[in-house]
């Protein structure tokens, strides 16, 4: 037999309909919605009289809009008003609902593998372009606009033209405390914002296979940011352990036997991609983004590059209005750049093991006194098992803010706002102009590097505080 | 949607790179519940200064471009978020055909489910109708039907567009309703899943 990547193998499974000259009809075994791109799609069902198709194969939370204080009263009426929408749509669509005051509540990345919906094989969608997140367990997962989201609650299908394959080898091991954040951002750097566009991207090679689920959905959660619209990596062991007593999956010898058929998605021996990249793991340091898209970025010991050394005037045009916008000097070292704002959250690292190795870096230590530090745990659940272990305590003690679960900082459509012209150095995934705030500067990081960007004020490699006593 | 054959208009230049759903819908403008009135957000952050003044160095804003219809952009025109407020703000402002040398792919199919044609040309053929847009009033004809585009001084450039988009944009088809002309395969897929 033809040996198949596991996109193939996924495919083939969810075709309904083919027809020459139109994309495949593809069955969706996962539809995640939330808040912001929803409301129009059920109001086009009720205005054509149409029905959720699924209920029990769609899943709703409120995270994008959501505060992370004082959440028993939404006080800007338009935020309630999109929040009291998706709570009344659920209802009369009989959609399961994790609102703002329930336990499970979360950025939809980080509940759906949590609450064990997300799996090997399927086919997930969301009206979210993080989707591609889900791809760590060897799911399909993307992300699509609301006419999309509207089409997929009424026939939980979705027309799609088969994407091209692309072979994202990560040769080599990591280098101790180098993370996923910095391996995926050094990716990103080294191919560019556009190189994934048309692909599907899977992430294979020896420093992948040693990746933990957690892992593995930060590197898959940053596939967009390369232009893919999906990521994924074949199902291991690693994989398995992670789902075995979720809350969503098989039990007993259910799981056992989904388990091995798990395991026999993965890309077989052989298979052809339409295109292969290689990066050596051992060579990336911790990166910092100095520029105005996640491509811009440098590892801690680099400096801001110059426009003249720009390819093309296409390129040296945008490094120009990067550095103006971030407000840097060509040449300067990015551990010069003094920052007075901290966000430790979003679907890219706030799940637990982000906030423990941060904790770790922070323990004992104080956050500098020109800078403002939040953690917002990625779900109430993560919150939770944090504080059982006392991280809450850590970051508290130290001067971080400790919050309830959402997007917060990441896209800052809630309270929590970087304002204009000040520097945030951020886990989350997108520098773009005005992301964090009207005027904001971001600077994405890995957890490690953000706390200790945290206790320094501007951005050091965090190597060293794992190697010389303080 | 409203069905697009051929049209023809303003061009607006916008010579940027990357240009993502974040500038074209900045996320303050994301709560609100309707499709319509995105428009009034449009690139609010490049058009509008932080006393919400319209800034009158962003091209946009000025007298000449106020009839635009076809956007004129560079690479990866639309990457970023999912956000269908995006195409939305570009339609409601007026914009009907956005022509740059790529899209990202999830702005580029929610562009065809809303009746907005996005057209990719070469980078070579993107620059001379980003310089030629200079001029005030010049114009451009998008033809879907022929998948061309023509202006009144001779220029001709082709390009390619899957023929399912072709078709759905040629009619302005609701795809739930095609869909569900195929209910019996869902049910029958459904049924075989077990
Ligand atoms: S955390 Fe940020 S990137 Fe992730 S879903 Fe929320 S807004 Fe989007």
């Amino acid at each position: 037999m033809q040996p198949k990547t596991i996109v193939e193998k996924i495919w083939e499974k969810h075709v309904i309909h083919q027809e020459t000259d139109k994309p495949d009809l593809l069955y969706i075994d996962l539809h995640l919605v939330h808040e912001v791109t929803s409301p129009q799609a059920f109001e086009g069902l009720r205005m054509k009289n149409r029905r959720v198709r699924r209920p029990d194969k769609t899943f709703a939370t409120m995270d994008h809009n959501v505060p992370t204080i004082a959440r028993h009263f939404i006080s800007d009426p338009v935020s309630r008003k999109q929040m009291e929408t998706l709570y009344d749509n659920c209802q009369e669509f009989g959609v399961e609902l994790a609102d703002i005051n329930h336990p499970d509540q979360g950025i939809v990345h980080v509940i759906g593998p949590e609450l064990g919906l997300t799996q090997p094989g399927k086919t997930i969608v969301c009206g979210d372009s993080h989707t591609s997140t889900h791809g760590a367990f060897g799911a399909l997962a993307f992300g699509i606009g609301t006419s999309e989201v509207e089409h997929v609650l009424a026939t939980q299908s979705i027309w799609q033209a088969k994407p091209k394959t692309m072979n994202v080898k990560v040769n080599g091991r990591l280098s101790p405390s180098v993370t996923a954040k910095d391996l995926i951002l050094a990716i990103i750097g080294k191919f560019g914002v556009r190189f994934g566009t048309g692909h599907v991207i899977e992430y294979t090679g020896e420093a992948v296979r040693a990746l933990s689920m957690e892992e593995r959905m930060t590197i898959c959660n940053m596939s967009i940011e390369a232009g893919a619209r999906a990521g994924l990596i074949s199902p291991d062991d690693t994989t398995v352990d992670y789902l075995r007593g979720r809350r969503n999956v098989p039990e007993g010898d259910a799981f056992e036997e989904a388990a091995a058929e798990w395991k026999a998605l993965a890309t077989d021996e052989g298979a052809s991609y339409d295109a292969v990249v290689e990066i050596n793991a051992d060579e990336v340091e911790p990166q910092v983004t100095w520029g105005i898209n996640p491509g811009m970025c440098l590892p801690v010991s680099g400096s801001v590059p110059h426009p003249e050394a720009a390819e093309s005037p296409a390129d040296r045009e945008e490094i120009e209005r990067a550095l103006t916008y971030m407000g840097l000097e060509a040449g300067q070292p990015i551990s010069s750049v003094p920052i007075q704002h901290v966000f430790i959250g979003s679907c890219t690292n706030s799940r637990l093991s982000d906030l423990r190795r941060a904790s770790e870096v922070i323990q004992g230590r104080k956050v500098h006194p020109d800078v403002r530090a939040l953690v917002v745990p990625g779900s109430q659940t993560v919150k939770q098992a944090a504080e059982a272990e006392g991280i809450d305590k850590v970051f508290i003690e130290a001067g971080f803010e400790w919050r309830e679960a959402g997007c917060s900082m990441c896209l800052a459509m809630n309270d929590d706002v970087v304002p204009s012209g000040e520097r945030c150095a951020s886990t989350s995934n997108r520098n773009f102009e005005g992301r964090q705030g009207n005027g904001a500067r971001t600077h994405l990081v890995a957890p490690e590097m953000a706390a200790a960007a945290a206790i320094e004020g501007r951005f050091v490699d965090v190597r060293s505080y794992f190697t010389s006593p303080v | 949607m409203e069905p697009i054959r051929k049209h023809e208009g303003v061009v607006y230049p916008l010579n940027r790179s990357n240009i993502d759903t974040d500038q074209i819908i900045p996320k303050q403008f994301l709560k609100r519940i309707e499709r319509q009135g995105f428009g009034q957000f449009l690139f609010y952050n490049w058009r509008f200064d932080d006393d919400d003044q319209p800034r009158m160095d962003f091209s946009l804003n000025q007298d000449r471009f106020k009839d635009a219809t076809i956007l004129v952009a560079g690479e990866n025109f639309g990457c970023g978020s999912s956000r269908e407020h995006a195409p939305w703000a570009l339609q409601d402002y007026g914009f009907i055909v956005i022509i740059a040398p790529s899209f990202a792919d999830i702005f580029y199919s929610n562009c065809s489910k809303n009746g907005i044609l996005p057209i990719q040309l070469t980078e070579a053929e993107v620059q001379q109708l980003i310089q030629k847009a200079e001029t005030p009033g010049y114009s451009l004809t998008a033809d879907l039907e022929n998948q061309k585009v023509t202006d009144s001084e001779g220029f001709e450039a082709s390009f390619t567009i899957t023929p399912y988009m072709r078709e759905m944009l040629l009619n302005g088809w609701d795809e739930i309703s095609v869909t569900l002309t195929l209910e019996d395969k869902i049910s029958t897929y459904e049924a075989s899943r077990g």
